[in-house]
């Protein structure tokens, strides 16, 4: 093994200095990869001035080694440069695997470092494990990398392996794997690496950027409301907002819900929204269609209301109630308020 | 004038996955789900059609699939496209994300130099997002992802308006680019009535022979009957070209399965289990009940 090398490999995402949640949650799994295939595991950080200060946390969460490539045209994500940076790393320390996270930019970096590489990528895992793998010829592949996601819109879970090309590659759903323990005391390598641009890769002009302060975080409330199309309107969807308020927690939505206008992205529970595990997650007038089953089945209670008792979401529920969320929402509000 | 191709894709139908196509074991059967024009390339096929009304343009519609794909072609004629080319040959089957992008950009070469590139964020059958970066990527293309809008046209370059997570960006772009579009983009137009009339009758070669073998053509008698009605459709502009493997000039080891670097180990079915709930009542009482029980749980505070 060279010296430079790195067994299971991070993307290590930042947003303006900061790195993404997902970014933790990776490293965890990395460490958990490289510890079952005996390798190191190790991280990619790329960003403007003052981002090497993030090396020592990727460290803490297991990572052997952190290459860091600082520039100042790399504060802000662009696809061109960000993938000819990485591409290099990834050639100098030739890992088994490379993870990063199914966020917006993951999934526009990836496929397009793939694509450079001529290597598999399997997008938004929602598990890896390492095992070994018989070929349609026989052939057997050792200890690679099983990626398993939702395919068919949800419908069928797939296992995808990448038999013969190296590295392995996929992207991860935030929220999906379990942030690990922080250790302290791990000690790891921060290696500085030149960007070795040309400039030529920056062909996009950004002329104006409005960055929203994210609204929510889903992936950390312990209770939800979430409405679905059953909902019905915007104005009835403020029964889903006074429910969630009542009961200290905090609105989410189905993609139907989303997609009529009742609330914003941030708060899409489902396949292409967030994956949550909540203490108690109450989905009112939500069908229950799988992509949305796929971001909330982990909840630990979920209480489904619904007008249809055919409904999927009951097939999960822990409680179901067949009625009209316009009448049982008002009724809960004032049964918690006027609780004993 | 800008010479655009947009990449659409025909996708099952699984966004209305709905009680009627899961078989009695809770798996969902594939075949009665509708085939659609997956719905993010046919925003992106919007993009197009309005850049095309602003400053002039051309745009040819590029599928791959079996056969019935040329339906996505006939719909984006009525709806306002110029061209469309259906991508099909049996040594495409199986093709994972890489080896489709090889085949896209070979047929995208085919038809360079062109000023831009579209289509969809991802298509609902997989929501990889995947396809669009990597044959960007082999046609040495910068690429802006998830365009909401189209700002400017003009000089050379483009601006458009896309929103990165949690960031909207107003980027200018030199041409050519790639593209992908999210719903954002706004609804597509619908079929014009009078083009819908003329395309619908569009066909592919194969299709042809399909269809006259199915109405009891054969042998010698076919052929002449199909030579005789391929000649009429490319007369009135209705024969839409068939690509394959080898009109696109490629190494049949590099798309199909062989092409493939991703394998499918093993697939399950998720299946819906007959669920044991709690039912409550939807009254006061059945309120009270529930508020009560969760308290009790430790759930709610």
């Amino acid at each position: 093994m060279k010296e430079d090398s790195i067994g299971v490999a991070v993307f290590a995402e930042q947003d303006e200095g900061a790195l993404v949640r997902v970014s933790y949650e990776l490293a965890s799994k990395a460490r958990e990869l490289a510890d079952r295939l005996k390798t190191g595991a190790g991280a990619y950080l790329i960003g403007g001035p003052g981002i090497e200060a993030s090396a020592a946390e990727l460290v803490a969460y297991g990572m052997d080694q952190v290459y860091v490539v600082e520039d100042r045209r790399l504060h802000h994500y662009d696809t061109l440069p960000y993938a000819k940076v990485l591409t290099q790393l990834i050639r100098r320390t030739s890992p088994q695997a490379v993870l990063y996270g199914a966020t917006p930019v993951g999934r526009d970096l990836a496929p397009r470092i793939a694509s450079e590489l001529r290597v598999g990528l399997t997008a938004d895992c929602t598990g890896l494990e390492i095992g070994d793998y018989q070929g349609p010829g026989g052939k057997e592949y050792k200890d690679i990398l099983f990626q398993i996601r939702p395919a068919w819109g949800g419908n069928t879970i797939a296992t995808i392996v990448t038999p013969e090309h190296r590295p392995q590659m996929a992207t991860v759903r935030s929220g999906v794997m379990k942030l690990g323990e922080k250790h302290p005391h791990h000690k790891g390598r921060i290696i500085r690496a030149e960007a070795g641009l040309s400039g030529d890769e920056f062909v996009l002009r950004v002329l104006e950027r409005v960055s929203a302060v994210k609204k929510v975080d889903l992936t950390t409330a312990n209770i939800i409301v979430a409405g679905g199309s059953g909902v019905g309107s915007k104005e009835s969807f403020k029964l889903i907002l006074q429910l969630a308020e009542a009961l200290g927690g905090v609105p989410a939505a189905s993609r139907a819900a989303v997609d009529a206008g009742y609330i914003d992205h941030d708060y899409q529970v489902g396949q292409t929204g967030t994956t949550v595990r909540p203490k108690l997650y109450i989905a009112c007038g939500i069908s229950g269609a799988i992509q949305h089953r796929a971001g909330m089945s982990e909840a630990s209670k979920i209480v489904a209301i619904n007008t249809d008792p055919t409904a999927p979401i009951f097939s999960i529920a822990h409680y179901g109630i067949v009625g009209d969320l316009n009448q049982v929402i008002p009724r809960l509000i004032k049964a918690y308020r006027t609780k004993a | 004038m800008l010479k655009m191709a947009v990449l659409a894709k025909q996708v099952p139908d699984t966004k209305h996955v709905v009680v009627e196509v899961m078989k009695p074991d809770g798996t969902l059967n594939r075949a009665a789900l509708p085939a659609i024009f997956n719905p993010e390339d046919l925003h992106a096929l919007e993009v197009a059609l309005r850049i095309k009304e602003r400053v002039g343009g051309h745009v040819t519609v590029i599928t791959m699939g079996p056969v019935n794909a040329a339906e996505v072609l006939r719909d984006s004629l009525s709806r306002g496209a110029d061209a469309g080319v259906l991508l099909t040959d049996r040594r495409l089957a199986g093709s994972d994300t890489l080896a489709t992008s090889i085949a896209l950009a070979a047929a995208v070469r085919r038809i360079s130099p062109l000023d831009m590139v579209l289509c969809g964020r991802q298509a609902i059958d997989g929501d990889t997002a995947q396809t669009g970066p990597q044959t960007a990527q082999k046609l040495g293309l910068p690429q802006v992802t998830y365009v909401a809008e189209v700002r400017e046209v003009g000089g050379g370059k483009v601006t458009f308006f896309r929103r990165l997570g949690r960031h909207a960006e107003l980027v200018e772009s030199p041409l050519p680019v790639f593209i992908t579009v999210t719903s954002d983009a706004g609804e597509a137009r619908p079929p014009r009535a009078k083009r819908m009339l003329k395309y619908r009758r569009a066909r592919v070669l194969a299709e042809v022979r399909n269809e006259l073998a199915a109405s009891g053509a054969t042998g010698d008698e076919l052929e002449r009957k199909v030579e005789a009605e391929r000649a009429r459709l490319e007369k009135e502009g209705l024969l839409l070209p068939t690509w394959g493997v080898d009109e696109l000039g490629l190494d049949a080891v590099l798309v199909g399965i062989a092409g493939s670097p991703t394998k499918v180990k093993r697939c399950e079915n998720v299946v819906l289990k007959t669920g044991e709930f709690k039912q409550i009542e939807p009254t006061e009482a059945g309120a009270r009940t529930l508020i009560g029980e969760l308290v009790h749980d430790h759930i709610l505070g």
